[in-house]
């Protein structure tokens, strides 16, 4: 039977923690992840788990001490936000290129500057050619379930990539939600034991890691990292379709919410997907053919699972909780438009701004870019590309 | 009272008084009562005496909307000076009400709430926590003052659990359970008793 609790994300994630049970942890403190390493202390203060952490002076350090945990042969995880991502950056090509399956669990907020510690995607998006994979969260559940499916899919045989755990900050991190936790022993067999096939500290079968490639190699490398990166897909699938048979959760490299007939398509990633839904909701009761295309698996890409899927709408908006400042677009809407044109669908596309260091998504602003899409249809005009939502402007302020 | 589809509060505190620590509470009793909830901060600047603003939602369905609350069915006010600095009432329904912690008079206040039509509770929640634990704690007689008014949970049934909570989190320091408990039922009663007038005076 499932166990039905009420907890924050964080706590949601250092419960899971706890249960996996990972052999080591290195960690360094930040907002609005830092309360993941301080509960997981806890927990082993009290004697409920035997990882052995490791307090680190910096998240270059807690990086570091992840990848030399893991490729001594140790399962390793460690948490971070923000800066702390953005100083691990080296590392993280480190992790992935070496093949280390290891975990972060991100709690995502906004890059400096100007300095703020609230929510958006800009760490994770920042940090999404680096070679990990990327899984996203709409709510404390989903953290709580994609952490727990995040070492079977690392560790098996045809990837061997680190996964990256993202939830919001402070919107699904620091807020208290119902939540059903699977049992100790359930998640236990579930994530299963690791043995890994090769690692530093095995005498009988001495392996180098991280050494120099001469030309001659390096792209061959290369090329491997990006098939596992490809192979993962099927993998997470495999590994989502055995969790719903422990949980009865389901999951997908996305969730397709009322799209089977929608004229529009919101297409979002994070907390924002639930406000989305609820604003899909009451346009449904006027009539109006809405609906949410929920992205979970960022990377690899599902450009294209997510041209199927639109084929039939009219119309997309692409939501972006990040700005790449490339002068085209968000990072989401980039990739998405570059999808659909690959794979022929050529439906019309608009990519949306908005949420920026913890500006509000409410149900009404999800509303109003649903109206938009509309109305240019109506008229038969493009709209324009590229926008900002809630943006404050020189009269409001006046 | 009709049981409402989705309840909404927004709560109003500086930075260091318990306002965050109060909704969660907050959540965690409705979440006794079987139903989904949620509790979250506002984080301005990481200061004390900064203002804050905490949200509660409380529901009979699943809840997936991930905003803040503008239009909210009660407003708790746990420092009275915010009265003059925030729009307090901004968006609050006519048909809610708004729980402030003041020795002054629900008539007393009124003319600082912009015009609010609905009812106003007040509860010296500074009073009732020198009395009771020798310290301003205002955050537990708010919760209770809540709980009063929206009437998420019958008075027994908060007590009862309010006492399970405070023996398992002051465990290594029971002498502060009976204050505690104390403080509670104070500001319970308060509130319920004011519940009571303004439902004869509805009526």
């Amino acid at each position: 039977m499932a166990i039905r609790e009420r907890m924050s994300g964080n706590e949601a994630v250092a419960y899971a923690i706890r249960q996996v049970n990972p052999d080591v942890m290195p960690a360094f403190p930040i907002t609005p992840s830092t309360e993941i390493p301080q509960m997981v202390s806890t927990y082993i203060a009290n004697g409920e788990m035997d990882t052995e952490f490791i307090p680190v002076e910096s998240e270059h350090s807690s990086m570091s001490a992840a990848i030399g945990a893991q490729a001594a042969g140790a399962r390793s995880l460690t948490a971070t936000s923000s800066a702390g991502l953005a100083l691990m950056w080296e590392e993280l090509l480190l992790a992935a290129s070496n093949r280390l399956p290891l975990v972060l669990t991100l709690v995502n907020r906004t890059l400096s500057g100007p300095i703020n510690i609230n929510c958006d995607h800009s760490d994770g998006m920042g940090a999404r050619d680096t070679g990990w994979i990327q899984i996203y969260a709409e709510n404390n559940q989903e953290a709580y379930d994609n952490f727990i499916q995040a070492y079977p899919i690392a560790e098996h045989p045809s990837v061997h990539l680190p996964v990256m755990v993202c939830q919001d900050g402070f919107i699904t991190s620091h807020a208290v939600e119902n939540i059903e936790l699977l049992e100790d022993g359930k998640v236990k067999s579930f994530v299963g034991e690791y043995e890994p096939e090769e690692f530093l500290l095995n005498p009988g079968k001495p392996i180098a890691v991280g050494p120099y490639a001469v030309s001659n190699y390096v792209m061959e490398a290369k090329k491997n990292q990006e098939i596992a990166l490809e192979n993962a897909k099927a993998v997470i699938l495999d590994v989502a379709e055995k969790f719903a048979a422990v949980s009865g959760r389901h999951y997908g490299l996305f969730e397709e919410y009322r799209t089977q007939d929608a004229d529009f398509i919101m297409l979002i990633i994070g907390s924002a997907a639930g406000t989305a839904k609820q604003a899909v909701d009451e346009l449904r009761e006027e009539g109006y053919k809405a609906g949410v295309l929920k992205l979970r698996v960022f990377r690899p890409f599902p450009a294209k699972e997510i041209a199927q899927a639109l084929k039939n709408c009219k119309m997309v908006a692409i939501m972006d909780r990040c700005e790449s400042y490339n002068g085209n677009g968000g990072p989401l809407g980039s990739e998405v438009t570059a999808g659909l044109f690959r794979y022929k669908v050529m439906i019309g596309a608009v990519n949306y701004i908005y949420g920026l260091a913890g500006r509000d998504f409410t149900v009404e602003d999800a509303k109003e870019v649903f109206a938009e899409m509309e109305n240019a249809m109506i008229a038969g005009t493009q709209p324009e590309q590229y926008r900002y939502i809630g943006l404050r402007s020189q009269e409001a302020d006046e | 009272m009709e049981e409402k589809k989705e309840l909404e509060i927004r709560w109003h505190g500086r930075g260091g008084q318990g306002a965050k620590t109060a909704a969660l509470l907050l959540a965690d009793v409705a979440f006794k009562t079987g139903q989904y909830v949620q509790g979250f901060p506002e984080y301005g600047p990481e200061r004390m005496g900064a203002p804050i603003t905490a949200y509660n939602r409380i529901s009979r369905n699943p809840i997936r909307v991930h905003s803040n609350i503008y239009a909210p069915d009660y407003v708790v006010v746990v420092d009275e000076t915010l009265l003059h600095t925030v729009d307090v009432t901004a968006g609050l329904k006519p048909d809610g009400a708004i729980i402030i912690n003041t020795p002054k008079s629900a008539e007393e206040v009124r003319p600082l709430l912009n015009g609010y039509k609905g009812a106003v509770f007040t509860v010296d929640a500074r009073r009732i926590s020198m009395e009771t634990l020798g310290q301003n704690f205002p955050n537990s007689p708010m919760l209770a003052a809540t709980v009063a008014v929206t009437e998420v949970m019958p008075r027994e049934e908060f007590i009862a659990d309010m006492r399970a909570s405070y023996e398992h989190k002051f465990a290594k320091k029971p002498e502060v359970i009976e204050g505690n408990m104390q403080a509670l039922i104070q500001a319970f009663d308060v509130a319920e008793q004011a519940l009571s007038v303004v439902y004869k005076v509805a009526v």
